[in-house]
């Protein structure tokens, strides 16, 4: 059970500790003091590893993420998870703009508000936020998830593909091509699953939400929306 | 890309410690913009008088010949704070115009950057680090300041595009982002009667807000006014002899936290400024929601 004292270790080094990580090791869960705030903590990991950082993490902390299960005891800055590929990323506080930014795979959860673009151009990432996420959230996202708790700020889910949105509260605005569309008992299911795994189950109520999803209108080229290109 | 950082502190006992404090968050964005630097600090000041803070253009400058011709000038004793490159005039608020017409009459060699009851302003070209050393930030006192690093992209790497710009008596201006219609804003507040030392985008902004408030506007409805005026990317930080504000572009583009304690409240463009600052495990952490002006003033 290492403990990394970023005071003391450097940030390159550590990183670079967890990407020598073999297949096996008997290093299985790391704990991270002193991060202040420090760019690209545990970014990188490809390991069934479980760090946990207690303080609040600069730019891009957890990205690109496989396999890995990653809890911050605190904040997370820009581009949290960014480009998760597997795994589990979970902060205990507020994320700043960008999280889960093209996520690929995986679970991100944020127990604090998220700031804008959350779940921008995801492509296959869950998300889950307990608290709200600012505007521009899920901008051009292809697959994947983002259920909200709380509110969405504006022009949510705009330009979208085929991603899943799941707002609790009230959405501002949403952007273009994004409408909201029945919630079946199929998505009900997914849901129920998705706040099963932040640690939800039982507490919040599927059918309390409703669900954004794509219009399908801007995404093939037509000639009618010429003027829009 | 540009960094800024600014503390208001409302612990009085903090004061004396301002100036380390701000030089510990500057040096931590010094890689967010290390072209050059430049911060404001609200010191001591009495309101009979005003402090103009003078740059010299070429390295040593007579600071003291200048003061000694501004006592003549006034007609009274003038005293001068020697920093480095800049000087503080102190000088009776009654005769604030025959100094300033004093000083520009020596020409090229020195410009006026800013003027105020409490505010100073620094800056030169240079590592963010290296910079705060010259003028000895971390030994300055005050109830609150601003500092910027700058990565500059709308204009040459010169002292005079250094921030902060001065917007008004006791306020300035500091700039992360960029103004895309800075030009056209430009020849609309030269016809207004505003004149423009550089082609730096920031230089409008800050114009603009004093052109704002000379029409009548508070600092906060100048703001306001900003963001239907000002096109492009911005936070901005301001500060003003009571305390200092926050306004982010409606996008958000560009990046802001805050914290506040009982003691103080920081702003700084990543939390790696605010990491050292004390109690920061206990403060609250928050980003400022964009198109949405902040202010902390002093009571």
């Amino acid at each position: 059970m290492p403990t990394i004292d970023l005071e003391v270790t450097s940030l390159r080094d550590f990183n670079q500790m967890l990407h020598d990580l073999s297949e096996g090791t008997n290093d299985t869960y790391f704990r991270v003091l002193n991060p202040r705030g420090r760019h690209a903590i545990a970014a990188g990991v490809d390991a069934p590893v479980s760090i946990e950082i207690d303080g609040n993490v600069g730019y891009y902390c957890a990205g690109m993420n496989k396999r890995a299960n990653i809890v911050i005891n605190g904040s997370a800055g820009v581009g949290l998870a960014e480009n998760m590929m597997s795994g589990r990323v979970h902060v205990k506080g507020d994320a700043s703009a960008s999280a889960g930014a093209t996520g690929c795979g995986g679970l991100l959860v944020i127990d604090g508000n998220a700031s804008s673009r959350c779940g921008i151009s995801a492509r296959g990432i869950d998300i889950v936020v307990k608290g709200s996420v600012g505007h521009m959230s899920a901008f051009m996202a292809q697959a994947g998830t983002l259920v909200v708790l709380g509110d969405a700020g504006d022009a949510l889910g705009d330009s979208l593909y085929e991603a899943r949105l799941f707002v609790r509260g009230t959405v501002n605005s949403l952007g273009a091509d994004c409408i909201e569309k029945p919630l079946g008992d199929e998505y009900k299911k997914t849901l129920g699953k998705l706040l099963e795994g932040a640690g939800l189950d039982g507490q919040v109520d599927p059918s309390e939400f409703r669900r954004y999803g794509s219009a399908r209108q801007l995404y093939h080229f037509h000639m009618d929306n010429l003027e829009a290109y | 890309m540009c960094g800024i950082v600014g503390l208001f502190l409302k612990n009085k006992a903090l004061e004396p410690q301002l100036g380390k404090m701000m030089s510990d968050m500057l040096a931590t964005m010094c890689d967010r913009g290390p072209d050059s630097a430049g911060f404001a600090v609200y010191g001591s000041g009495d309101s009979g008088h005003v402090k103009l803070t003078v740059r010299a253009m070429s390295p040593n400058f007579d600071f003291a010949s200048l003061a000694s011709r501004l006592s003549e000038a006034v007609g009274s004793s003038v005293a001068v704070d020697v920093r480095e490159s800049h000087g503080i005039f102190t000088v009776p608020e009654d005769a604030e115009q025959t100094a300033r017409k004093t000083i520009e009459a020596i020409g090229d060699d020195v410009r006026i950057v800013g003027s105020g009851t409490r505010m100073e302003i620094y800056k030169e070209v240079g590592r963010p680090d290296a910079v705060a050393k010259r003028f000895h930030l971390d030994q300055m006192a005050g109830s609150h300041g601003i500092a910027h690093t700058r990565m500059a992209t709308e204009s040459a790497v010169t002292t005079d595009g250094a921030h902060p710009f001065s917007t008004g008596r006791d306020q300035c201006l500091v700039h992360n982002g960029s103004l895309s219609n800075h030009n056209a804003l430009r020849r609309q507040l030269k016809r207004h009667g505003l004149s423009f030392e550089t082609d730096n985008d920031t230089e409008v902004a800050a114009g603009y807000l004093t052109w704002r408030i000379s029409q009548g506007d508070s600092l906060g409805d100048a703001l306001k006014h900003s963001l239907d005026d000002l096109d492009g990317f911005y936070t901005f930080v301001v500060g003003t002899e009571d305390g200092f504000g926050v306004l982010r572009d409606p996008i958000a583009c560009k990046p802001a936290v805050m914290a506040e304690t009982d003691d103080y409240v920081a702003f700084g463009s990543e939390y790696r400024a605010l990491a050292g600052l004390p109690g920061i495990e206990k403060a609250q952490v928050w980003e400022p929601k964009p198109a949405t002006v902040y202010f902390w003033e002093r009571h």
